[in-house]
C-alpha cells in the first residue's frame, strides 16, 4: 500500500462526480456521486433497470457521461475507452461470458497478451500461470481444457482470472456470483478479500444481498437511476437493503406455501439415465407440488430434466398420470402438458433479435393460425393479455426481446410457455440475474401455479429460494439423486451435506485451505 | 420502465419514419439511384422496352434468389443452385426428347412437373445431408455443386443437351418470350413467385419458424420447433425455385450446356444480401431480394449502354456492389 496511509485513506482512487447519462431524451442515471477508497469493497445494489450496469460502464470507460466527471486519485479523467481505463489500472469483470469457446483456458486468459519465447508463443509458461491464476480462485481447472467444455460457472471463474491478469488498482465485479455455487462463491469472496487487503479498491455489484452484507465495507443503493443512500455495511441488514432498493417492505419475499394434501402422482420417473450427466434417477412429482432440485453446478440437474422432456437422449421409465410415456422430442412432452424453461434465457429461451409478439407465440403458433395464415390480431391480443397477466414492463410494444431487462425476459418466457397450457412446469434457475422485486412476482406466480393444481419443478442454485418456495427438495451430486429433504429438514446445512458430501463447516475449511 | 400502459402508439409521423427499418428501404433507394444513373448515361435506358427486357433477363436470378432468401434467413447457404439449374435443365430436356408421352403439350406439362420434382429432390438431398449428417451447409453444397455440374457434363457427354423437336420448341418458347397483359411472362413468374414466397415467409407459421431457426436454433428447438425439418424444407423450396427458373430458362435457348447456370449461385447470394437479408440468418426480405436481382441486371445493362467501363468488368462491378451493400447495411444497423 501507499507509504502515506492518511493520504491513501482520504483520496478516493475512483470517484464519480455528479455523473448523469441520457440515451436520447431518457435520462437513465441522474447526478451520481460516489467515492471508492483503496482497500475497500464498495457494493452497488439496486433492482434491474436501476442503472447499476450503466454506472459501471461510465466508470470503466465503456460509456461517456452526459454530465459530470469521473476522477481517479482525485483528478478528473476522461477514458478514451475500456482499454485506456485498463492501462490506468481499472478492470471490469463482465457479467456476460466473453471468452472464445474453441480456445483453451490458458489461451483465453492470455488472449491479446500472449507470452512469447522468440517468435513462438510460450504455451508451457502460459499454462503454468493460468493454472496458478485459476487455483487462486479456488478452482481446479486444467488450463488446456477448451472453454466450450466448461460449465458456465467455471467459465465465469476463467473470465475473472483473465481480468485479474492485468495490473489493477480498481476491480469492478458485475454480478460475479450469478452462476456460482456456494463453494465457488465462498472462494471468490476470499479472493476479493485478499485483493482488498492488498489495497485494491473493489466495486461489487450483486443481487445476492446476504453475500453483499458479508463482503462489502460500504453499500450504495440505486433506484430508478438515482442514488438513494450510501451506508456502512455494518448498519444494513439484507432486509434493510431490500427495502431501500425497492422502496417498500420486502420482509415477505416468499409467498405462503400451499399445502400438498394431494398424494396423486402426476409424474413418476424410474431409473432414468442421461448418458454422461445423470444416472439411475428416480423420483415422483405430485399434483399441486413444488419440487426443488438442488445441487452444485454440473451435478446433472439440468441435463436430467432436459433428458426427461426429450431435449436430450435419455433412457428410463417415465409415467405421466400412471401411463408410461416416451418423449422423443420436446414437442412430444409439450403436447403431453410438460414445459421446460431453460436456465439460459438468452441462448435457449428467447429470440433476442425478434419482437415480443414473435417470441410470445413461437411455441404455440398453431393456436394462432387459420388455415396456413397467422392471425396477427389474435397474436396482438394475446400479447396484451400477457403484458397484463405477467406484468411485463416494456416501454414500447415493438421492442425486441433483447432490449428487455432480465426480469421482464423471464416473464415473457413464462408467458410464452404458459400459452401451452401445461400441467407440469419445469423452471431452471427461475430468478438468475433477476432483481428482487421481480423475484417476488415470480415466486408468487410459481406458488399460484401449484395452488391451482399444476405441478412445478424448480431447479435452482440458490438454496434459500428452494427452501422458501418448495414443498420438497431433491439434491443431486455427481449425476445422481443423493437425497431428499422436506419440512423442517429443509435447511442450507442439510442440502449442502447432500450436495457436496461434506458438512458445511468442513466445506469452508476446505475452500479456505484450497484458496 | 415503469409505465406499462404506453401501449398505444402516440408517436408522430416523423418518429415513425425514423423508426422505419432502414435496411429494408435501402435496396429500393439504391435501385432508384441506379435509375437516375441509367437515365443520365443513356436516355434509352428508361424506355419501357429496355426496362422490361432487363426485368425479363433478371428473372432466373430473381426466382432462384427467392429460394435462397429462405435458405439464408434460416441460417443456411446453398452454393449448388447454379449447377443444380444445369442438371435440372439437362434432365428436363432429356425427358422432353424421350417422347415418353403422346402429344407435345402433355409432354411439356409433364416435363415441367419432372423439372420441379428433380429440383425438389436435389434440394432434399442438400437438406438431408446438412441436417442428418450435421455438416456445414457451405461444405455440403460445395460438394453437391461439383456433383450436379459433373453429372450434367456427363449427361451432355461434354457438349450440350438440346431440345430435338422443333414443334415443341416453338410451343415452349412463349414461356420466355411471351407477353401477357403488357408484361413478359417471366416477369409474371417473378411476381407470382415473389407473392407466394412473401406469403409463406411472412404470413405462415412455417415462415415464422424459418426466421426463428435462423435467429437462434437453440431457442427454436426449446420452443418445440422441428429445426431439422424446417431447415431441410428451406433447401427443398430452394430446389423448387431453381426448377421454376429452369422452366423459364429452357425455352430461351432450348438447350442446356456444361456452362448453364455458371456462377448463378454467386449472383443469387448477392441479390439476397443486397436485398437486406442477413447472411447470418433471422431476417428475410423477399421483395428486397427481387430488387437486388433487378439491380444486378441493371448494372450490366447500364454498362452495355454506356461504354464508359468495359462490360467484361461486369463481374468486378457486381462484386464491388455486394461489398458496398454490406458496408451500408453495417452502417445502418449501427445507427439503430
Amino acid at each position: 500500500m501507499s507509504e502515506n496511509p492518511t493520504k491513501a485513506a482520504t483520496v478516493p482512487v475512483l470517484e464519480a462526480r455528479g455523473i448523469a447519462k441520457a440515451f436520447g431524451p431518457v435520462e437513465v442515471l441522474t447526478d451520481i456521486s460516489l467515492r471508492v477508497m483503496p482497500g475497500e469493497v464498495h457494493a452497488i445494489i439496486g433492482e434491474n433497470g436501476a442503472g447499476k450496469s450503466t454506472l459501471m460502464k461510465l466508470m470503466s470507460g465503456h460509456l461517456k457521461p452526459t454530465r459530470g466527471t469521473v476522477a481517479m486519485d482525485g483528478e478528473a479523467v476522461s477514458f478514451a475507452g475500456p482499454v485506456d481505463a485498463e492501462h490506468r489500472g481499472l478492470v471490469l469483470v463482465h457479467q456476460e461470458i466473453l471468452l472464445a469457446p474453441d480456445l483453451t483456458v490458458a489461451q483465453n486468459i492470455f488472449m491479446g497478451r500472449e507470452l512469447k519465447r522468440g517468435l513462438m508463443v510460450n504455451d508451457r509458461e502460459m499454462n503454468r500461470q493460468s493454472a496458478e491464476a485459476v487455483q487462486s480462485l479456488g478452482a481446479d481447472i486444467d488450463p488446456t481444457t477448451q472453454i466450450s467444455r466448461l460449465s458456465i460457472a467455471r467459465r465465469q471463474l476463467v473470465q475473472i482470472a483473465r481480468a485479474l491478469q492485468v495490473p489493477h488498482r480498481v476491480v469492478i465485479f458485475d454480478e460475479p456470483t450469478a452462476s456460482l455455487t456456494p463453494f465457488e462463491t465462498e472462494a471468490l469472496l476470499k479472493v476479493i478479500r485478499d485483493l482488498r487487503d492488498r489495497g485494491v479498491a473493489i466495486l461489487y455489484i450483486s443481487h445476492r444481498l446476504p453475500e453483499v452484507g458479508a463482503i462489502a465495507d460500504r453499500i450504495t443503493v440505486l433506484r430508478d437511476g438515482k442514488l438513494i443512500a450510501t451506508r456502512e455495511a455494518s448498519e444494513l441488514q439484507p432486509v434493510d437493503m431490500a427495502r431501500l432498493m425497492v422502496g417498500r417492505d420486502m420482509s415477505k419475499l416468499y409467498p405462503e406455501r400451499g399445502d400438498t394434501a394431494s398424494h396423486q402422482n402426476v409424474l413418476e420417473v424410474q431409473n432414468f439415465d442421461v448418458p454422461g450427466y445423470a444416472r439411475d434417477a428416480s423420483f415422483t412429482l405430485r399434483k399441486g407440488e413444488i419440487l426443488g432440485f438442488a445441487g452444485l453446478i454440473g451435478a446433472g440437474r439440468t441435463e436430467l430434466l432436459e433428458g426427461i422432456v426429450g431435449l436430450r437422449t435419455g433412457h428410463g421409465e417415465v409415467k405421466l398420470n400412471g401411463n408410461p410415456v416416451k418423449f422423443k422430442t420436446v414437442r412430444d412432452s409439450m403436447a403431453a402438458g410438460i414445459v421446460y424453461l431453460s436456465e439460459d434465457r438468452k441462448g435457449k429461451g428467447l429470440l433476442l433479435a425478434q419482437d415480443l409478439r414473435t417470441n410470445l407465440t413461437l411455441a404455440t403458433l398453431e393456436k394462432f393460425t387459420k388455415g396456413p395464415l397467422i392471425e396477427r390480431k389474435r397474436e396482438d391480443n394475446s400479447l396484451d393479455k400477457a403484458i397484463t397477466d405477467f406484468d411485463i414492463r416494456a416501454r414500447r410494444r415493438d421492442l425486441l426481446a433483447g432490449q428487455l431487462s432480465g426480469g421482464n425476459q423471464q416473464k415473457l418466457l413464462l408467458a410464452k410457455m404458459m400459452l401451452l397450457e401445461p400441467s407440469i412446469v419445469i423452471i431452471d434457475e427461475p430468478t438468475r440475474g433477476i432483481d428482487i422485486g421481480t423475484k417476488e412476482q415470480i415466486y408468487k406466480f410459481i406458488s399460484d401455479l401449484a395452488k391451482t393444481g399444476k405441478s412445478v419443478i424448480v431447479i435452482s442454485s440458490e438454496m434459500q429460494e428452494l427452501i422458501g418456495i418448495c414443498h420438497r427438495i431433491l439434491v443431486m451430486r455427481s449425476s445422481r439423486i443423493v437425497g431428499e429433504v422436506t419440512g423442517e429438514a429443509m435447511t442450507e446445512d442439510e442440502i449442502v451435506v447432500y450436495a457436496t458430501g461434506v458438512k458445511i463447516n468442513e466445506a469452508e475449511l476446505y475452500s479456505a485451505g484450497n484458496a | 420502465m415503469t409505465d406499462t400502459k404506453t401501449i398505444t402508439d402516440t408517436r408522430g409521423f416523423g418518429r415513425k419514419l425514423a423508426d422505419l427499418d432502414k435496411t429494408a428501404v435501402a435496396p429500393f433507394l439504391a435501385l432508384a439511384a441506379l435509375f437516375v444513373l441509367g437515365a443520365l448515361v443513356n436516355p434509352n435506358f428508361l424506355s419501357i422496352d429496355n426496362l422490361l427486357n432487363v426485368l425479363t433477363r433478371s428473372s432466373f436470378i430473381a426466382i432462384i434468389a427467392i429460394g435462397a432468401t429462405f435458405v439464408i434467413s434460416a441460417g443456411g447457404l446453398d452454393l449448388s443452385v447454379g449447377s443444380m439449374a444445369a442438371l435440372v435443365a439437362g434432365i428436363m430436356i432429356l425427358f422432353l426428347n424421350s417422347g415418353a408421352i403422346d402429344g407435345d403439350m402433355a409432354m411439356l406439362a409433364t416435363g415441367i412437373v419432372v423439372a420441379i420434382g428433380v429440383g425438389a429432390l436435389a434440394g432434399l438431398l442438400n437438406g438431408a445431408v446438412i441436417t442428418i449428417g450435421k455438416i456445414e451447409p457451405f461444405i455440403v453444397t460445395l460438394g453437391t455443386m461439383a456433383i450436379f455440374r459433373s453429372v450434367t457434363v456427363w449427361l451432355a457427354d461434354g457438349g450440350s443437351i438440346a431440345m430435338k423437336s422443333i414443334a415443341m420448341r416453338n410451343m415452349f418458347r412463349p414461356v420466355y418470350t411471351g407477353v401477357f397483359l403488357g408484361l413478359p411472362i417471366p416477369v409474371w413468374v417473378i411476381i407470382a413467385a415473389g407473392l407466394l414466397g412473401a406469403f409463406i415467409l411472412y404470413k405462415t407459421s412455417f415462415g415464422r419458424h424459418v426466421i426463428a431457426v435462423g435467429s437462434n436454433e437453440d431457442v427454436a428447438k426449446y420452443s418445440g420447433i422441428h429445426v431439422n425439418r424446417v431447415r431441410a424444407m428451406t433447401y427443398i423450396i430452394q430446389g423448387i425455385c431453381v426448377a421454376i427458373a429452369v422452366v423459364v430458362y429452357v425455352p430461351r435457348l432450348g438447350a442446356a450446356t456444361t456452362t448453364t447456370g455458371m456462377l448463378w449461385e454467386l449472383q443469387a447470394i448477392t441479390a439476397v444480401v443486397i436485398g437486406g437479408t442477413a447472411l447470418r440468418g433471422g431476417v428475410g426480405r423477399i421483395w428486397g431480394t427481387i430488387c437486388g436481382a433487378f439491380m444486378l441486371e441493371i448494372v450490366g445493362n447500364i454498362m452495355v449502354l454506356s461504354n464508359i467501363v468495359s462490360e467484361y468488368l461486369i463481374g468486378a462491378v457486381q462484386g464491388t456492389i455486394i461489398i458496398i451493400a454490406m458496408l451500408v447495411q453495417r452502417t445502418l444497423q449501427k445507427k439503430k
